[in-house]
Order: C-alpha cells, then sequence, then structure tokens
C-alpha cells in the first residue's frame, strides 16, 4: 500500500516537476522583449508523439501496480473473528456473532471494536438507514454501509493501539458526530473481553433488528479484502 | 494589403434593413426581456454567474470560518449541512456551467465562426430564463421553513428521501435543476446546431478555433449527459412523493442506483464545466505568446478523446461501494490522464518561443495551467481504488476538486479579461487586474495546499466540528486565510469592474488577437460583421493583419496540399463581384 | 457534413465498445444501459449527417477554398425579440412550483407556457418582430 503510494508520487513529482521547469523557462525565457513576430511553429511530430506515448506507457504501468495491490484487498482469506458491523443514523453497533457480544455506541460514549492482533478479521458491514462510511484512518480504508447491502471485507491489524474511526459518507444532522474506536489487543486479552461481555439478551435483540434489515439483502459482491498494516 | 469584398451578410429577419441602424421595437427593460440576440443573452448569463459565484462564495467564507476552530459555534450542524450542500450546488450547477457555456460560449462561439446569431436564438433566449427562474428556486429553499436542500450537493439516496429529508427545500433544489438542466440541454441544442450549420464560408471543421472546438465537444456531452440528470430527478422526485421505491430498499429498490445515475452525469457534467475553460486558456495563451496554438489537431483529438472518456469512468466515485467494477473504472480514468497532458504539453509547447505579453488574461491562463496541473495529478491518485479507499470522502478529495475549479476560475477571469473589451467595447485596467490575480492565485494554493494534508491525515468532508482532532486547527485556519484571499480577489475584481466602467475604449484588436471576433468592431454590430475576411486558416484575422507570419504548413487544410507551396505568400485579392451578388 | 458525421459515429462507435467490454465485464445493468443509449444517441444524428453528407454538393463551410462572396444571399431566420422565451420561462417555472408547492400552480404554469407555445409556433409562421 504505501509502495503502491510512494511508487504513484515518484511518477507525480517527477512529470509534475518536469512540467513546471518547462513552464517557469518558458515564462522567463521567452518574455516579450520587442515587437518582433516570433516563428509561428505550429507542430513538431517527435515532440507530440513523445508526449502521447509515454504517459500512456506510464499509465498502463500505474494500473499494474494498482491491479498488484488491489487484488490483494480483494482476496478473502479464512478470518477466526467475525464483526458485524452495523451503521445507523448516527452510530454504530459492533456484533460478535459467535460469541454473542454486542457493542452498541451512545451519545456520550462512542463504541469501541475490540480486535485480536495478528488475526484475519471478517467485516460484515451494512446499514438501517441511510448511507454511512466505515473509515479508520490507521488502517487507510474505508468502505461504506449501504442499506440493504451487505460489504465484506477482511483485515488484519499488525500492531496494538487504540485507533479512532468516524464516518464520512453525509449522514444527516450529526454526521459529524458518528465516531468509534478500534482497540487492537492480544489475543489472550480479546479472549477475555469476549468472555467478559458476552450478554446474550442485547445479542439477541441486536439479532433481530439487523436479520429484519438483511432479509431484504440485495446479492452481495464477493467479499473484499481489507486494510493492511 | 489584401482587398476585401464581402456582401454585407443577408439574414431573413423579417423586413429589417441592413442598413437601418435605429431599431425601432421595445426599450429598457422589455428589451431586455424580449431580446435574442446570443451577445445580450450572453452577457445576461455571465452577469447572472457572476452573481452566483459571489453567493457561493459568500456560503464558502461562512463553511471556512466555521471550520477555524474545532468545535466552531458559527452556524449549527443542521445550517452546516444546508451550506456546504449549497455552496457546492450554486458554484456547479450555477455558476461554473452557465458562465462557461451559457456565457462565455453564447457570446463567442458566433462570431468566432461568422454565424450572424446562434441557430436557435428564441431558445437561447428560453435557456437563459430557464436558468435564472431555476436558479431563484434552488435558492428559495433558504426562505423555507425547513431550509435549504442540506444533503450534500449530490443527494445520495435513501438520504434525500422523503423520510430522512422532508421539507421544499429539497423539493425547491430538486425543481431548480430540472429548470438549469432543460436550460443547458437546449444550450447543448443550440451550440451543436450552430456550429454544424452556421460557419462562414471557408471555415472548415479543422479551421475552427479550439475554443469552439471544446464548445463543441461541452455541446454533444451535455446532450450526452443532462438528460440522465433530469431522469434521476424525476425519479428523485417520485419517490419522495409518489410512492414509488425506485432508491428505496424497503419497496426493493437500490439506493446505490441514484448514485450510478447522477454519476454517469456527474462526471461527464466535470468535463462540461472544464472543456470551456481549456479552450479559453488556449486562446488567451496563443495570442499573448503571438504565436498559433500548438498542436491543433492534437488538441482537438485529446479534447474528442477527453469527451469519450469521460462517459466511461463514473463509477470511480463511487469505489468505496463496494458494489462496481473497479478495474475498469479505474484504467479508464488514469487514462483520461493522457489527454489531458498533452493538452497541458501543448499549451507549453505555444509559449515555446514565443513573445510573451503578461497581461491580466496571460497571468490567469498561465495560472490556471499550473493550478490545473496540481489538480490533475492528485486526480491520479484518486484514479487508483486502493488509494482512493483510504482518500475518498476526506479534504483530499475536496483539495483535488478545488484545485481544477479553482483553475477553472482563473480561467474564466482571464476570459473576462480577454474578451470583455469585445463584448463590452471597454477594457479593465491593468493593475487591478493584477493585484486580482495575485490574490486569487496565491489565494487558491494558499486554502487547497493544507486540504490535502488534512485529508491525508484522516480528516472527513462535510463535518462542521472535528472535536477529537483540535490538531487540524492550524492547518484549517491556514485553509480559512487562503479562502479569505480569494475572497478579496473578488472584491477587487467588481472594485475594477466599477473603476473602468466605460473608461478605456478597446478598438476592434487590442491584443492583436488571432481569430475570427477580433476582426469586428468592439462590440460587434447586430449580426456581428459588417464584412468578413477571407479564411484559409485557423487564425483569419492574424492571416489578414500580418500575412507574411501565417504558421508554418499546418495551418491551412491538409486536403489541398498544393496549398502549402503557397505558405508565407500573400493572398491575391478577390475579383470585385458588381452585382451586389 | 462529412466532417460532423465521422465524430459522431466515431464517438457512438466509442461507446459501442465501452458498452460490450462493461456489459461482459460488469453485474451492474444501469451504466451499460445508459452506455449504450448514449452510443444510439450519437448514432442517430451521426447516421443521418453521413446518409445526407453524401447526397449534397460541399457546403461554402466545408470547402477549404470558399470566398465570402459564396456565403451571400440569405442564411437563415433570426427572429428579433420575442415575448415567448420569457414567457416560457416563467411558465416553467410556475410548473415546477406546482411541483414543490401545490397542484394549484399549475393553472398560471401551465397558462403561461400553452400561450407560450402558441405565440411562438405563430410568430414562427408569421414572421414575428424585429
Amino acid at each position: 500500500m504505501y509502495n503502491l503510494w510512494r511508487g504513484f508520487s515518484v511518477g507525480a513529482v517527477v512529470i509534475g516537476g518536469f512540467v513546471t521547469v518547462l513552464f517557469v523557462y518558458a515564462i522567463i525565457r521567452f518574455r516579450r522583449r520587442s515587437d518582433h513576430i516570433p516563428r509561428q511553429a505550429q507542430y513538431h511530430l517527435p515532440a507530440e508523439v513523445l508526449y502521447t506515448v509515454i504517459p500512456i506507457l506510464v499509465v498502463f504501468g500505474l494500473f499494474a501496480a494498482t491491479l498488484v495491490v488491489e487484488n490483494k484487498e480483494v482476496a478473502n482469506p479464512k478470518a477466526n473473528v467475525t464483526v458485524d458491523v452495523n451503521a445507523f443514523q448516527w452510530g454504530w453497533k459492533f456484533t460478535y456473532p459467535h460469541t454473542e457480544t454486542v457493542v452498541i455506541g451512545q451519545t456520550t460514549q462512542d463504541p469501541t471494536m475490540v480486535i485480536p492482533v495478528n488475526t484475519m478479521v471478517h467485516i460484515n458491514l451494512t446499514s438501517t438507514d441511510v448511507i454511512h462510511g466505515f473509515y479508520v484512518k490507521a488502517f487507510n480504508f474505508s468502505r461504506y454501509a449501504l442499506p440493504g447491502v451487505l460489504n465484506q471485507f477482511t483485515l488484519e491489524a499488525v500492531k496494538t493501539g487504540n485507533f479512532y474511526g468516524q464516518c464520512t459518507q453525509l449522514c444527516g444532522l450529526y454526521h459529524s458526530l458518528m465516531f468509534f474506536n478500534v482497540k487492537v489487543v492480544s489475543k489472550s486479552q480479546y479472549t477475555a473481553w469476549l468472555a467478559s461481555t458476552s450478554n446474550p439478551a442485547a445479542f439477541a435483540a441486536a439479532k433481530k433488528t439487523t436479520s429484519q434489515q438483511t432479509s431484504t439483502v440485495v446479492p452481495t459482491k464477493p467479499s473484499t479484502g481489507g486494510g493492511d498494516n | 494589403m489584401t482587398d476585401l469584398i464581402t456582401p454585407p451578410l443577408h439574414v431573413a429577419d423579417d423586413g429589417h434593413d441592413e442598413h437601418h441602424d435605429e431599431h425601432h421595437g421595445p426599450t429598457g427593460i422589455l428589451k431586455w426581456m424580449t431580446s435574442t440576440d446570443h451577445k445580450v443573452i450572453g452577457l445576461s448569463y455571465t452577469v447572472t454567474s457572476v452573481v452566483m459565484l459571489v453567493i457561493g462564495g459568500l456560503f464558502a467564507e461562512i463553511i471556512r470560518a466555521q471550520l477555524a476552530s474545532p468545535n466552531g459555534t458559527i452556524v449549527s450542524l443542521a445550517q452546516y449541512n444546508e451550506l456546504f450542500t449549497m455552496h457546492g450546488s450554486v458554484m456547479i450547477y450555477l455558476f461554473a456551467g452557465p458562465f462557461a457555456f451559457g456565457g462565455i460560449a453564447n457570446i463567442i462561439v458566433p462570431i468566432q465562426i461568422g454565424a450572424p446569431d446562434m441557430a436557435f436564438p428564441r431558445l437561447n433566449a428560453l435557456s437563459y430564463w430557464l436558468y435564472l427562474m431555476g436558479s431563484i428556486t434552488m435558492l428559495m429553499g433558504f426562505f423555507t421553513a425547513g431550509g435549504a436542500a442540506n444533503f450534500g450537493w449530490v443527494a445520495y439516496a435513501p438520504l434525500s428521501n422523503s423520510i430522512n429529508t422532508p421539507g421544499a427545500g429539497a423539493d425547491l433544489w430538486i425543481g431548480g435543476l430540472l429548470l438549469t438542466g432543460f436550460s443547458a440541454i437546449f444550450t447543448g441544442v443550440n451550440l451543436t446546431a450552430t456550429i454544424f450549420y452556421l460557419r462562414a464560408p471557408g471555415m472548415t471543421m479543422f479551421r475552427m478555433p479550439i475554443f469552439t472546438w471544446n464548445m463543441l465537444v461541452t455541446a454533444i456531452l451535455i446532450l450526452l449527459a443532462f438528460p440522465v440528470l433530469t431522469a434521476g430527478l424525476i425519479m428523485l422526485y417520485c419517490d419522495r412523493h409518489f410512492g414509488t421505491h425506485i432508491f428505496s430498499v424497503a419497496g426493493g429498490g437500490v439506493p446505490v442506483l441514484w448514485q450510478h445515475i447522477f454519476w454517469f452525469w456527474g462526471h461527464p457534467e466535470v468535463y462540461i464545466l472544464a472543456l470551456p475553460f481549456f479552450g479559453m486558456a488556449t486562446e488567451i495563451i496563443a495570442v499573448f505568446a503571438k504565436k498559433p496554438v500548438f498542436g491543433y489537431k492534437s488538441m482537438v483529438f485529446a479534447t474528442l478523446t477527453i469527451g469519450a472518456l469521460s462517459l466511461g469512468v463514473w463509477a470511480h466515485h463511487m469505489f468505496t461501494t463496494g458494489v462496481v467494477l473497479l478495474p475498469f473504472f479505474s484504467i479508464m480514468s488514469l487514462l483520461i490522464a493522457v489527454p489531458t497532458g498533452i493538452k497541458i504539453f501543448n499549451w507549453i509547447g505555444t509559449m515555446w518561443r514565443g513573445e510573451l505579453w503578461f497581461t491580466t488574461a496571460m497571468l490567469m491562463a498561465l495560472g490556471f495551467l499550473i493550478t490545473f496541473l496540481i489538480g490533475g495529478l492528485t486526480g491520479v491518485y484518486l484514479a487508483s481504488p486502493p488509494l482512493d479507499f483510504f482518500t475518498h470522502d476526506t479534504y483530499f478529495v475536496v483539495a483535488h476538486f478545488h484545485s481544477i475549479v479553482m483553475a477553472l476560475v482563473l480561467a474564466g477571469m482571464g476570459a473576462l479579461y480577454y474578451w470583455g473589451p469585445k463584448f463590452t467595447g471597454y477594457l479593465l485596467n491593468e493593475r487591478f487586474g493584477k493585484i486580482q490575480f495575485w490574490l486569487l492565485f496565491i489565494g487558491t494554493q494558499v486554502f487547497t495546499f493544507p486540504q490535502y494534508i488534512l485529508g491525508l491525515d484522516g480528516m472527513p468532508r462535510r463535518i462542521a466540528v472535528y472535536p477529537h482532532s483540535p490538531q487540524w486547527k492550524t492547518l484549517n485556519d491556514w485553509s480559512t486565510l487562503g479562502a479569505v484571499l480569494v475572497g478579496v480577489s473578488m472584491i477587487v475584481f467588481v472594485v475594477n469592474v466599477g473603476y473602468s466602467w466605460k473608461k478605456y475604449p478597446a478598438g476592434d484588436n487590442p491584443w492583436d488577437g488571432q481569430t475570427l471576433e477580433w476582426f469586428t468592431t468592439s462590440p460587434p454590430p447586430h449580426h456581428n460583421f459588417y464584412r468578413l475576411p477571407q479564411i484559409r486558416s485557423e487564425r483569419p484575422t492574424w492571416d489578414y493583419n500580418h500575412p507574411e507570419h501565417r504558421s508554418l504548413a499546418h495551418g491551412i487544410d491538409p486536403v489541398h496540399h498544393h496549398e502549402l507551396a503557397h505558405a508565407g505568400a500573400v493572398v491575391a485579392p478577390e475579383p470585385e463581384s458588381d452585382d451586389g451578388a | 457534413m462529412r466532417m460532423e458525421a465521422k465524430i459522431l459515429l466515431i464517438l457512438g462507435a466509442f461507446f459501442g465498445i465501452m458498452f460490450a467490454v462493461y456489459w461482459r465485464w460488469s453485474i451492474e445493468d444501469a451504466g451499460g444501459v445508459m452506455m449504450f443509449a448514449g452510443m444510439l444517441l450519437c448514432f442517430l444524428p451521426g447516421s443521418y449527417y453521413y446518409w445526407w453528407s453524401r447526397r449534397m454538393k460541399a457546403r461554402p463551410e466545408d470547402d477549404p477554398n470558399a470566398t465570402q462572396t459564396q456565403g451571400a444571399g440569405v442564411i437563415g431566420s433570426f427572429p428579433g425579440t420575442s415575448i415567448f422565451p420569457f414567457t416560457l420561462g416563467m411558465g416553467a417555472f410556475f410548473v415546477v412550483m406546482a411541483l414543490v408547492f401545490g397542484i394549484w400552480f399549475l393553472v398560471p404554469g401551465l397558462a403561461l407556457a400553452g400561450w407560450a407555445l402558441l405565440g411562438a409556433t405563430s410568430e414562427g409562421r408569421r414572421g414575428g418582430h424585429v
């Protein structure tokens, strides 16, 4: 991912720098010094061919590099941990299906999604009302939570810590305040946390509302792999 | 000097005598309301769209004031949503498009091809009235109880349905866009018909000025794209009021469909906005370098390629939905960079070995070039889905498109300084102009650069407060400063217009312009021309004024290769025809 | 007319290729339908111009060696002043108000629009004002 960003940046700086140098040279060197009318050159085939062909090659190179990273993100490796993320106006609900744990955001407290480090985590993302954006800056990744669609991706966090996330797709009045946290902990801490927060009653209630929503699901796209750090 | 024998243009406007200088008929405001003269309509469009620019700019200044602190209290959350929605809507729907194809193109294209008017003058007038009433309709939303539209200028479903956004503001937004949409479609029809049917003798397609070529492609794009928006808006209205479920899940609809329809219009729309301004910059750079447009043919092909490709890239706005074909849209979006790059190289080629005259218009065009370069390069990043996943809906995207649109504003200001004297008859003060340029150019960079960094640091768009990230305040303050500079530049512009009012008569050709509009008077007479020169290249006025400096070889229609032998020779005068033909 | 025809036909063909690729490759229908419609929209005038260009002689504006005398004579009909664009615009405005505020706005809307359309048509036949 970072290599891709760097690759694009190198291209941008080189091309942009080249054009800027030409531009600055031109505006200095060819300033009007007299009323002389310059040579009315109108074309230069070699140069034109060059600046048509080289950008095409660069574009295909960038596309190839893009595909490599994209295919890695689209791959869907087997995941041991699954979290159902449900976005709603204006908060987040994290449900851990296998262990009946639910975390719901409240007006005074942003919800925290706890996941274990160095583990494949499969995310099922949807929304119960309007479109929201699930964005965690530290993961360099965002995906829309679409009503009626189950977006799936897999991520693996490689560092423990507390990372913030936010809704990035305008969803109404409190869009600016739709925060959440992702807390990446060690595997043992995760297991302990799961055991302590397991809450069958809340889980059943949460599952009911979610399944009402997904009963009208549009056939989903193949799941996509998520951010890699 | 070649002799000029041209019979006066005969136009069947029903008894109107060509030599009759006085116009009977309505005067005053009734004259303005009933005029079908493309110059009057175009001027109305230009003035109205600049007013819209100021209104949209005011919204922007309030937005920037709100964002200057992490927990800004200048406006409420609800008002903020209205502000950025209307800022984007006013700027895109009501300023940029109408200014380009309704204002400047309306005035300039017929004159550039030697036509007496647009092909459908009354339709042209209708376009203006639809635009004006559409603008008023959209802005009326502010006076309704629920406020103006507040769902972003893109109005994604289901946020824009009647449950989430009840109230007349949204319906006024839809209604206003229906009106302005038809206005644009009619202008597209008019431009295409005019360019296809009303060119002067000798003005073959490959002798048209680049601005006219760009307007032709723009017009075709309008015809292809705007009906899609209109259809989508009608669907949205039906969902809101007639109980349909096109975009709502509960009834079996698909919210993402709105995005497909909207962006199928939306992406060609940004090229509809950009291509005219590219054309303006091309004309300005060529004239103030005293050279022909470099690579004329490749410019034309690049414009056509941009137009063609622009219809196949819409879902790069939807990469994060997870339901679009990523590789297709990625490669198409990356490919658009190629013809755009060709254009930039051609602009530099035009300047190369020229005699650069740095008038305000030229400075604006050069500022456009640099700013557009920055915006275009950052767009390439966004064409790559993995890179888009973490920049989408952040200030990185906001900075990208603001670089682009501010570049367009620079080019538009250049067009006003360049062509303003032609259609008003008076020059604008150059000193004020240069002050305006530096404020606008520097202000643009100062307000966009921090936004690139903020976006990469994770600041999302469309947020009114950022309580968890007070460290973003410094960059936001710099961005606000830049916005203030831009605002001041607009004030300088208005001051300039007032100061220069009827002060500096322009004459026919103050800039030694090359294309046909510089052959006629400033402002042009009724039906545009008293006489026309012979047209043997894409620079008829230049050839007439500087016959010993005709463009080398490729200025002449390539079909008639024997004419290449006469490149540089003075063309013999036409035999006089006494029968008045 | 050949250049104009070529532009539109080549654009249409380009959209056709994009449509074919997209239709085959994606599971989403709307984009393909829209591109197909775009292709048809380009082919419609493009083929008309192509057909016509083979049957007409070169117009002065297609002739690179044309002189301005060849353009002499009546160019077309350019109605001078007319109240009807304004009226039709106001009619359309009231129709939109009907969409937003209440069906009764259709009364002034359709009245104005109807008068404008009738008036503009008869103006076109009669010759209209200068």
